[in-house]
């Protein structure tokens, strides 16, 4: 008898599930890109029989932070940054929790650049989902790590002198084992990448290209798109040539044309939690279980480490 | 002569095994029936600079180092870079053996290792001359090629070991025993030739020293333990099964212990890319339904301010240790200090709603962070046990019995799903986690995974399901509830068995010492040396930071005359949080501080207390009298 009945059930659910029944209402600006981030996200929990009760999502801070507010389940709305060491934290606790971090450009490739860089090399199963929209949109039009160069606004008057971050490149050097960018204006898709990345068994990074009308870019802008799979012709199991992939992809994106898509895919890496487990260091259990059994036993210090101090 | 305990002394360069060498002589010591304390000095560095253990041993009770020392093995430094004097760090091989020559007390013995320092050498730092002066007997013994001959070179340490039992009279069983538990194989066996072929030798030579180890008995068996041990056996015992870290000295002893324990008690230990990441990961790990606790020292600490912000709005169960050194920013990486009291208080933005512990002693290390898991866990807030270098670094023997104790694996205030199902949720069936309306200040929460509890954790402000919500009425009621469970967690404080605070001394003293944390038990020895002068003074150990213990320092301050405040910092921290808290007994309070990165020896807390009754200056040395300002 579990004491987290909502974990490992056969679910039927709807997307309606997903939906907060009362208030908040999105707070979000008219044509921005963030609605569809969640409407893929409610499309496919449904799709892969997940229950609000059994997602873990954790956001960061800004206007992306405020999913966890529109989106039904467990919700953790964390600090700028910090979504990822909460989540990934969440994940190891309870394996059983289909965990889920989400936040903006500035808060995943910027603020909480380490934990990026550091979650993917550890490859926890867990999914990232990035609303790259090129700006700091809630702290009204900013410069971000993923603007392009010469981007002007009222920080970088001038136009900034710096390149952006590479964001697919950056993730596939520290060792995501799922990559992909889909936008806003592609729906279809995006319920699809979502969904493969959900059911992906270790870090999958999801790039979302999320236009902000009110601060950047409206939609059209993010239109037309290229789906990588249909007009070019690469491995994305191949590291080498998903690296030239996804360098043209982050390159052609300042030049207005925008290439979409799975860009990476690793299945033979095992999660951080099989190679924590392979080395004795995880309980096969889950850890959370442990304390919620009718009558827990713990180890004592006094039967395992005293007799070394006498 | 036997003398009523003894201070010895073992210093050589990092790398030449004074750790090891020092821990196995206090055991020893231990097993033969004293009581044993450690004091522990070292260099940041991980090969050559002057390190030194000092092994205080006595029939009775010791729980501070001593004054001063009586014997001295002196390996010096095989490490030593610059054989030069004028170098910038000195005549580093030296080291070892000059730098204790103040130290020494009349009568003292000194061993050194004449087959690394030569007899020229010694002429330079006019040991002879001191020797005299102070009536010291020096004997240079070839450690050097005694353990050469008889096991290996780096076994000089062991050799020193045998030399100093001859000379003491300490029966070389204990030792063999422990190279046998310890070592094993070969190298034990190498080790226990080494061991009494030094002891030999030093039989033969002429004693002209009458000092000996003292004989006692202890009534059941004892352990020997730090303070880090003891925090991170709390914490297993308090059921913690999930560390997160980052490594910095001198936190890393309880990340290292907890690292390698936690795997075979079930549990999980990470360590991250920043401090940043390691308090967010410990917050994530108990939101899901894990006792975790994080730490680290001073610096670290400063990168944990915002996730721990974070899990006193999002009422998350957090236990966070912090290991002080000497600041500010790098300061003194391996010296002691008392000077983060402001700085786990009140970190982070906001009004502050944290538990604060300062254990003072090895025992209370242990107690108190099976506390600040009890609050933690009980209450929705982060819990902090604050200690230093000191306490973290010294060994200290304890009843073995002490440990004999059940672990606690009470996840605190949460609800079974059953409960759930009984419990209120809002109209679209999230649970009302933060419901503000009742006269609780803190609600039971749900864990994720759990069906019908589902709610939303936010950093923001919330109403009861985690929605955020910045009415003006809410805001308030949320605040008051949330800094509510202070004052609860103070009632149970006082109402318990036990008080964290401890006195020491007659409770009609006209005089009184207060003290936080790692000078608890120096303080204490002070006050029986005054006590024992004619003075007529008491002291008490304050351990509970926040929530403060009003009543109970109020009533210490209200029955004395004068009272001293010690503590290692140079701005009074403790004194001012006194005088927050309680509002007066200004004119009363005279600190005694010190922040050279040495500890307090006893005998200095009795000329501070002597020169602040009798208004007479200090004779020198580090501390400063600070009488309260606007007196």
């Amino acid at each position: 008898m579990t004491a987290f009945s909502a974990i490992h059930e056969e679910h039927e659910s709807d997307k309606e599930d997903f939906t907060p029944g009362v208030e908040p209402q999105p707070t979000w600006c008219p044509g921005c890109g963030d609605f569809a981030v969640l409407k893929a996200l409610k499309g496919a929990m449904p799709e892969l029989g997940r229950s609000p009760e059994e997602v873990m999502l954790v956001t960061g801070i800004g206007c992306s932070g405020k999913l966890s507010s529109y989106f039904e389940s467990y919700g953790y709305h964390s600090i700028h940054g910090r979504a990822l060491p909460v989540a990934r934290a969440s994940k190891l606790a309870n394996p059983g929790l289909e965990v889920i971090a989400a936040g903006g450009d500035g808060d995943g490739y910027g603020i909480g650049g380490n934990h990026f860089m550091h979650t993917a090399r550890e490859n926890h199963d867990m999914t990232y989902i990035v609303f790259n929209n090129e700006i700091f949109g809630l702290t009204k039009g900013q410069t971000s790590p993923t603007s392009p160069k010469g981007h002007k606004s009222k920080t970088q008057p001038s136009g900034s002198a710096k390149d952006p971050v590479r964001p697919l490149t950056l993730s596939l050097a520290s060792g995501a084992s799922y990559i992909a960018r889909t936008a806003a204006t592609n729906p279809r898709q995006a319920q699809e990448i979502i969904a493969e990345a959900v059911e992906h068994d270790g870090f999958a990074h999801v790039d979302f290209l999320t236009q902000c009308p009110t601060w950047n870019k409206d939609a059209k802008e993010y239109v037309p798109y290229t789906d990588v799979q249909d007009e070019y012709d690469f491995d994305r199991t191949d590291r080498r040539e998903a690296a030239d992939m996804m360098y043209e992809a982050e390159t052609k994106l300042h030049e207005g044309e925008v290439l979409t898509g799975r860009f990476y895919r690793d299945e033979q890496r095992p999660s951080y939690g099989q190679e924590k487990r392979s080395t004795g260091e995880m309980p096969e259990d889950h850890l959370a279980e442990r304390y919620f059994e009718d009558d827990p036993e713990f180890e004592r210090v006094a039967d395992h480490l005293i007799d070394r101090h006498k | 002569m036997t003398v009523h305990e003894l201070k010895w002394r073992i210093a050589g360069g990092s790398g030449d095994g004074i750790d090891s060498t020092s821990q196995n002589f206090a055991k020893a010591l231990m097993r033969a029936g004293l009581d044993v304390f450690t004091h522990r000095h070292y260099p940041s560095r991980i090969r050559g600079g002057h390190t030194y253990v000092e092994v205080r041993a006595r029939p009775d009770d010791v729980r501070s180092r001593g004054d001063g020392f009586d014997f001295l093995l002196s390996l010096g430094d095989s490490f030593a870079r610059n054989p030069d004097d004028e170098a910038y760090y000195g005549e580093e091989e030296l080291k070892p053996l000059y730098e204790h020559f103040d130290d020494l007390n009349e009568g003292g013995v000194i061993v050194y290792d004449s087959g690394l320092i030569d007899e020229e050498a010694v002429e330079a730092i006019d040991l002879h001359e001191r020797a005299e002066e102070n009536n010291w007997h020096v004997y240079p013994v070839d450690l050097r090629g005694l353990a050469r001959e008889h096991g290996r070179e780096v076994m000089r340490n062991t050799a020193g070991v045998g030399v100093s039992a001859a000379l003491l009279g300490i029966d070389t069983t204990y030792f063999e025993e422990l190279m046998q538990e310890v070592m094993g194989g070969d190298i034990a066996e190498a080790n226990i030739e080494t061991l009494n072929a030094a002891y030999d030798h030093a039989q033969e030579l002429d004693h002209t020293h009458d000092l000996e180890v003292p004989e006692g008995d202890h009534d059941g068996e004892q352990a020997m333990v730090t303070g880090s041990d003891a925090i991170a056996y709390g914490a297993l015992d308090a059921g913690c099964r999930f560390i997160s870290g980052y490594p910095m000295t001198p936190w890393t002893d309880v990340f290292t212990i907890m690292s390698q324990n936690l795997p075979r008690f079930g549990g999980i230990a990470e360590q991250v890319e920043d401090e940043i990441a390691a308090a967010s990961l410990a917050i994530g790990a108990s939101h899901t339904g894990v006792k975790a606790m994080s730490g680290s020292s001073g610096g670290g600490f400063a990168l944990m301010s915002e996730p721990l912000g974070l899990a006193e709005m999002t009422e998350t169960p957090v236990v966070l240790v912090e290991a002080m050194r000497a600041g500010p920013s790098t300061g003194m990486p391996t010296k002691s200090e008392q000077a983060d009291l402001e700085h786990v208080l009140y970190t982070s933005q906001g009004d502050s709603c944290r538990v604060v512990f300062a254990p003072g002693n090895v025992q209370e290390a242990y107690e108190q962070t099976r506390q600040a898991f009890k609050y933690a866990y009980d209450y929705h807030l982060p819990a902090i046990v604050l200690y230093d270098q000191k306490l973290g670094g010294e060994m200290r023997n304890v009843p073995a019995e002490f440990f004999d104790r059940e672990p606690d694996p009470d996840p605190g205030a949460v609800l079974t799903e059953d409960e759930l199902a009984e419990a209120a949720h809002d109209a679209a069936g999230k649970f009302k986690r933060f419901d503000y309306e009742g006269d609780d200040v803190v609600n039971p929460r749900s864990v994720p995974g759990q069906e019908g509890g589902r709610f939303l954790a936010t950093g923001n402000e919330s109403q009861e399901v985690g929605h955020i919500n910045e009415d003006p009425d809410i805001r308030t009621k949320q605040m008051d509830r949330r800094l509510g469970k202070l004052s609860a967690i103070r009632e149970d404080l006082d109402e318990g068995e036990e008080s964290n605070q401890t006195y020491h001394g007659p409770a009609d003293a006209d005089y009184g010492v207060l003290v936080w944390g790692s000078q608890q038990d120096t303080v204490f020895e002070a006050v029986d040396r005054l006590n024992d002068r004619g003075s007529s003074v008491k002291a008490l150990g304050v351990s509970d930071l926040m929530p403060y213990p009003e009543e109970e320092v109020t009533a210490f301050l209200e029955s004395v005359e004068e009272c001293l405040v010690v503590e290692m910092n140079a701005t009074a921290q403790f004194r001012g949080l006194t005088q927050k808290e309680l509002g007066r007994f200004g004119p009363k309070l005279t600190s005694l501080l010190k922040y050279d990165g040495e500890p307090f020896e006893p005998s200095e807390v009795v000329e501070g207390f002597e020169a602040s009754i009798e208004e007479t200056d200090l004779p020198g040395g580090n501390m400063r009298l600070v009488p309260t300002a606007g007196d």
